[in-house]
């Protein structure tokens, strides 16, 4: 003991953290799963930004119906698909506070189709992190809007018929929400490495900027992988992704009117403080 | 003082609304009550307030729900189709415990029905309608005036109770123009505070979480239980009604809204020719004035009860009569409002067969 006691304090430097925007609650998801990068990356955002107290999150029905759990920051549970209107109801009040949804592609380009695309369509300043796994998970992985043509789910257990008259293709939110002039930004990126991981970090802090600048409505859409529900192996389900689902869904910016030249010179744009409560 | 003048019932929502501190109204066009969001898209702006036409009644309520949930006092207005979409939302707002006010104008239905008056959303707006135990304060107005002073009071005892508020009133009070007294002032309003509101935490050390999602049996069963002890607490302090002509009474006519007031008409004619019959006016349909109304028809030949609609608040008038008072119900649907003789004529023959009992 006295031993330890001589030795002096290792000089420890913090390189990687959980992000303070990060409850230490342990998240739920099943192996594999992406919402645990995507978590992290939106987290990430709140801290980096230094939103953590003007922020207010929208989380939707879903796998993700828990993340109210995890995030620091105040939180509002949605019913399926109604985020984007949850989300206009704080933002039109509260104007100068950051607001966000987190949804799945059920809720999002299923149910919740018309809110997405109106709240796209009046350029709801607000972030919306789109998770892309193309199945429902949590119901016990069922068929999507966003399902590949021929992927087997339990509810299209020959494969998704895309054929005229059938279940059609599958939806590209990015495509369908880029020809709204109220989107500032929107872009896709597959959650399946280290690289494309900071890729999304990229894309997702230009979304941010996108609300913080006033400039509009702003997705980001990650690709993300669902092994239990596509019956794959984790690192299959990921290369599955890179091969398959990217050409679909291909990634990149759609929209990017956040790193537009402002039209008066000069201008820099400058963040708002937090008001008062 | 505030002047007397004349007043559309629509415009005496949207003016109660403003008076009540309403900051912000989401709402989707729909007949009738299209003024209310009309006068609303100008005046909540002008004095500093949010409105948002959604782009249906689906996300309306849900952006009730994130304003109300923002701290904020939000409402939304329809008529009984676009009030049956919204029920998912009130169903969420109530198992959150969060304030808001919604205002049906009620027309016919089942289905598209009609634009004319009805009162079929009765059972919808006092018996749950969406889904899960919950329940809303229920404020029926019956002139223009009310229409005006319960929208107002109605985000008082949203926020009191952190419920859903809601006024149901119809097509024929939402059309009429008649004489009420309202200020001209748009009064200052301090709604209580709110630390629950998810409004960022803006220096607070515990994060705010609107939720109605528990996922262990114990945990939504006591959840139940605190809402339940919510609504106990507003049948013990919000019951509202209103009696007229009670005191001599040997026949009780019940009736509520649109339809008390043809009651009314009927029952002064049915005086004139000597029928001692009285009227009892549930102004809260729910909470339901029970107790009041059991010792009133205590004392009663028999009851009898109108309503638009093919007998809804029928139900609760039975529970409350004693055994030996008889409850008759007539109904008109469609829109069709009996003329005050008709409504006489109905009551002396009920009178007669109940004295012949």
């Amino acid at each position: 003991m006295e031993a330890e006691a001589s030795h002096p304090e290792p000089e420890v430097e913090c390189v990687f953290k959980r992000p303070d925007a990060l409850t230490e609650t342990p998240l739920h998801y099943c192996p594999g799963c992406g919402h645990g990068i995507f978590h992290r990356l939106v987290a990430q955002m709140i801290d980096e930004f230094g939103l953590m107290d003007r922020t207010v999150g929208i989380v939707p029905v879903g796998c993700s119906v828990l993340a109210y759990n995890y995030f620091a920051c105040d939180t509002i549970e949605a019913s399926h698909g109604r985020a984007p209107a949850v989300a206009t109801g704080v933002k039109r009040c509260l104007p100068d506070r950051f607001v966000f949804t987190y949804q799945g592609d059920g809720d999002l380009a299923s149910i919740g189709m018309a809110e997405t695309v109106h709240a796209a369509a009046r350029g709801e300043s607000i972030c919306v992190f789109f998770v892309n796994n193309g199945i429902y998970g949590m119901t016990g992985g069922q068929m999507a809007p966003t399902t590949l043509a021929g992927q087997k789910t339990t509810t299209s257990p020959l494969g998704r018929d895309v054929s005229v008259g059938k279940t059609g293709p599958p939806i590209d939110m990015c495509k369908l929400l880029s020809s709204l002039p109220g989107v500032a930004y929107l872009a896709r990126v597959p959650l399946t490495s280290p690289k494309n991981v900071r890729k999304a970090h990229k894309y997702m802090c230009k979304a941010v900027r996108a609300q913080l600048e006033n400039k509009g409505f702003s997705m980001v859409e990650v690709l993300s992988a669902c092994p239990v529900q596509w019956r794959m192996a984790p690192l299959v389900a990921l290369k599955h992704i890179d091969e398959d689902v990217v050409k679909v869904f291909p990634p990149g910016e759609f929209v990017n009117r956040v790193d537009e030249k402002p039209a008066s010179a000069g201008a820099q744009e400058k963040v708002a403080a937090p008001a008062a409560n | 003082m505030a002047q007397r003048r004349l007043v559309k019932g629509n415009e005496a929502i949207a003016l109660g609304a403003l008076h009540g501190g309403c900051d912000a109204f989401f709402g989707y066009p729909i007949t009738p009550q299209n003024e209310v969001p009309e006068i609303l898209s100008e005046i909540l702006p002008a004095n500093g307030r949010v409105f948002l036409q959604a782009e249906s009644e689906l996300a309306s309520i849900n952006m009730v729900y994130g304003a109300a949930a923002a701290g904020k006092r939000a409402m939304s207005s329809s008529s009984s189709p676009g009030i049956s979409l919204m029920m998912e939302g009130l169903s969420y707002i109530a198992g959150a415990e969060l304030p808001c006010v919604v205002v049906n104008v009620q027309r016919g239905g089942p289905g598209l029905g009609n634009i004319a008056a009805s009162q079929s959303d009765y059972f919808q707006a006092c018996k749950g309608g969406g889904h899960g135990d919950y329940e809303m304060i229920v404020l029926a107005p019956w002139n223009v005036q009310e229409m005006y002073e319960f929208t107002r009071d109605a985000f008082g005892l949203a926020d009191k109770y952190r419920v859903p508020a809601f006024v149901l009133s119809d097509a024929v009070l939402g059309s009429m123009l008649e004489s009420a007294a309202i200020p001209e002032e748009v009064p200052e309003v301090k709604p209580p505070p709110k630390p629950w509101a998810t409004n960022g935490r803006n220096g607070r050390t515990e994060r705010t979480i609107i939720n109605s999602l528990y996922l262990d049996p114990q945990d939504l069963s006591d959840h139940n239980d605190k809402l339940q002890a919510v609504y106990r607490r507003i049948h013990e302090n919000e019951q509202r009604y209103d009696t007229r002509f009670a005191d001599d009474a040997e026949v009780m006519v019940v009736a509520y809204g649109i339809c008390a007031r043809l009651a009314l008409s009927g029952i002064k004619l049915a005086r004139e020719q000597g029928i001692k019959v009285g009227l009892f006016r549930p102004i809260t349909v729910n909470p339901f004035p029970y107790a009041p109304l059991r010792e009133l028809l205590g004392r009663m030949r028999g009851a009898w009860t109108f309503e638009l609609s093919a007998g809804q608040m029928v139900q609760d008038v039975r529970l409350s009569a004693p055994e030996r008072c008889p409850v008759e119900f007539f109904g008109k649907m469609g829109g069709i409002l009996p003329p005050p003789a008709e409504v006489c004529e109905r009551i002396k023959k009920f009178a007669e067969t109940v004295h012949g009992s």
